[in-house]
C-alpha cells in the first residue's frame, strides 16, 4: 500500500531522511517512534506530499509520488491525516468541519455529506456535538472531530502525527480507543506516537528511527521484549522506566 | 465680539442643500472607494502570502508603489494624468459623468487598497501554518483553502485595524476637493465663501464627519462581536460606547 524506496530528504544541510526503505501493507498498523528530531513526522508527511523528497521514490496505492503527473488532490483524498494540534477550522461548526472537504473536493451533495458526518460522529462517540464550535470542545473531543473529518473523505490510508501529544492524560484514552477501533476495522494506519501501550496492543509493526534513519523495524513483541539495536534499547529504557 | 452666529444657514435654503449634497457625495465616493480598496487589499494581501513567488512579487510591487506616494499626488494623477491615455469613447463618457468623481474613487481605492493589503496580510500571517496543512491534507486546493478557511478567519481577526483604515478612507475622501469633487469639505468651504459664516460651516462639517465616523466604528464593533470566532480573543471584547 505504501512503499518507500531509498528515500532521501534534506532541510538545508540537515539530512532528515536517509536511505529510507519501508513497505507498509494494506490493513496494517505501523507505529513510528524514536527521539525527537529523528525524522518520524517528516517521514509520514512525505506520504501525502506535505513534504517533498529529494531522491528515491514513494509508491502510495500503486502511484509513484515522483510522477509529475500525479494529482496531489486525488492522492490526498485517499490519505487522511490527523495532526498533533487538531487544526479544526475554528470559524465553522463541527458538522461543517467534517462536510467541507467531501462537498468541495469530492462533490458529494451536502445532504449526503451530513449523513456521513452523523455516522462518523456516532463512531467517534460525540453524536451530540455537530452544532458546536471547536473552541467549545475539549481537546480529546476536538481530536476525535479531526479524525472524523479525515475519515469523511473515505481514505484508504490514515496518517497520525502525534495525535495525543497535546492532550491531557485523561483524554488520551478516548482518542486511542477511536484509533484502536479503526485499526480493528482494517484501516491502513501509520502512527507517530510515544504511546507505547497503544503500540504494543495495536501495531503490527514498530519502526524505530534515529537521526533520519530507520534503525529497527520489528513486530511489537520482539521490539519491546528484545530490541536489537543499542539505540532502541536506550530509548525504551528511558520511556518505559517510569 | 461682533460676530453674529447664524446657525440657520445650515438647514435653510440653498446652503442647507449643499451640506446635504456634500454628505451624500462623501458617502458615495467613500463607499465605492472602500469596495475597491477591500477587493484590491484582499487579493493583494492574500497573494503576498501565496506559495507562488511571482504572485508575491506582483502584490508587493502594487503595495509599495501605491502606498508610498502621497494621496494628493494620486488624486492629480488619476484626474489630470490618466484620462488622456484612455480610449476616446471612455474619455467622452467620463466628461459627461463626473470624471473628477471617478478619479477620486480610483485614487482613494487604489491607495487604501495598498494599505488594506498589509492589514489583511498580517491577519493571514497570524494563522498557524498547520491550519493550511490540515486543509491541504483533506484535498482542498490552495485557492479553496484561502477562500474557505484562511481569508474568512483573517477577516475576522483584522476588524479593529480594518476599522481604522475605513475611517481614514472616509476622512481622506476630503482630499478629493482638490480635483473638484463636491464632497462634504468642498461644500462647507462653499457655504463659508457664500455666507461668510466660516465658524458655522466648518463646525457643521466637523460634526458631520465625527458623527459619521463614530457611527461606523460602532457598527464595526457590533460586526466584530457578531462574527467573532467562538473561543478566540476578540469575543465580547470589542470596543464599546
Amino acid at each position: 500500500m505504501i512503499e518507500f524506496r531509498k528515500v532521501n530528504k534534506w532541510f538545508g544541510s540537515l539530512h532528515v531522511l536517509e536511505d529510507i526503505d519501508l513497505t507498509i501493507e494494506a490493513g496494517k498498523v505501523v507505529v513510528v517512534c524514536g527521539p525527537s528530531g529523528s525524522g518520524k513526522s517528516t517521514l509520514i508527511r512525505c506520504i501525502n506530499r506535505l513534504e517533498t523528497i529529494q531522491s528515491g521514490d514513494i509508491i502510495v496505492d500503486g502511484s509513484s509520488l515522483s510522477d509529475a503527473k500525479l494529482d496531489t488532490v486525488k492522492l490526498r483524498t485517499e490519505v487522511g491525516m490527523v495532526f498533533q494540534s487538531f487544526n479544526l477550522y475554528p470559524h465553522m461548526t463541527v458538522l461543517r468541519n467534517i462536510t467541507l472537504a467531501p462537498v468541495k473536493v469530492k462533490h458529494v451533495s451536502p445532504a449526503e455529506a451530513e449523513k456521513i458526518a452523523a455516522v462518523l460522529l456516532e463512531r467517534v462517540g460525540i453524536p451530540d456535538k455537530s452544532q458546536a464550535y471547536p473552541a467549545n470542545l475539549s481537546g480529546g473531543q476536538q481530536q476525535r472531530v479531526a479524525i472524523a473529518r479525515a475519515l469523511a473523505m473515505k481514505p484508504k490510508i490514515m496518517l497520525f502525527d502525534e495525535p495525543t501529544s497535546a492532550l491531557d492524560p485523561e483524554m488520551i484514552n478516548e482518542v486511542l480507543e477511536v484509533m484502536t477501533d479503526l485499526a480493528r476495522d482494517g484501516m491502513t494506519m501509520v502512527v507517530v506516537t510515544h504511546e507505547m501501550g497503544f503500540a504494543r496492543r495495536v501495531a503490527h509493526r514498530i519502526v524505530f528511527m534515529d537521526q533520519g534513519r530507520i534503525v529497527e523495524a520489528n513486530e511489537p513483541e520482539k521490539f519491546f521484549a528484545a530490541p536489537e539495536s543499542a539505540r532502541a534499547q536506550q530509548f525504551l529504557s528511558k520511556i518505559l522506566s517510569h | 465680539m461682533n460676530y453674529q452666529l447664524n446657525w440657520s444657514i445650515l438647514w435653510s435654503g440653498q446652503t442647507g442643500g449643499w451640506l446635504l449634497n456634500g454628505l451624500l457625495t462623501t458617502l458615495e465616493i467613500s463607499s465605492l472607494a472602500w469596495l475597491l480598496a477591500l477587493t484590491l487589499g484582499n487579493v493583494a494581501g492574500a497573494l503576498r502570502t501565496a506559495p507562488i513567488p511571482p504572485f508575491r512579487w506582483l502584490a508587493s510591487a502594487y503595495v509599495e508603489f501605491f502606498r508610498n506616494v502621497p494621496l494628493l499626488v494620486w488624486m492629480f494623477f488619476w484626474y489630470f494624468g490618466m484620462p488622456p491615455l484612455l480610449p476616446q469613447a471612455l474619455q467622452d463618457w467620463l466628461l459627461d459623468h463626473g470624471a473628477e468623481f471617478w478619479a477620486g474613487v480610483c485614487a482613494l481605492g487604489v491607495y487604501h487598497g495598498a494599505r488594506f493589503s498589509e492589514v489583511i496580510r498580517s491577519g493571514i500571517q497570524s494563522i498557524p501554518k498547520t491550519q493550511f496543512e490540515a486543509a491541504h491534507s483533506t484535498g482542498l486546493t490552495v485557492w479553496q483553502t484561502y477562500r474557505l478557511i484562511i481569508v474568512p478567519i483573517a477577516l475576522r481577526l483584522i476588524i479593529p485595524p480594518a476599522t481604522n483604515e475605513t475611517l481614514n478612507l472616509i476622512k481622506n475622501s476630503s482630499v478629493a476637493l482638490t480635483i473638484g469633487v463636491a464632497e462634504l469639505t468642498f461644500q462647507t468651504r462653499q457655504i463659508e465663501t457664500y455666507t461668510a459664516k466660516a465658524f458655522e460651516a466648518l463646525a457643521a462639517g466637523t460634526v458631520v464627519y465625527l458623527v459619521l465616523c463614530l457611527a461606523i466604528s460602532t457598527l464595526m464593533a457590533v460586526v466584530e462581536r457578531r462574527v467573532a470566532i467562538p473561543g478566540m480573543i476578540a469575543q465580547g471584547n470589542a470596543s464599546e460606547f
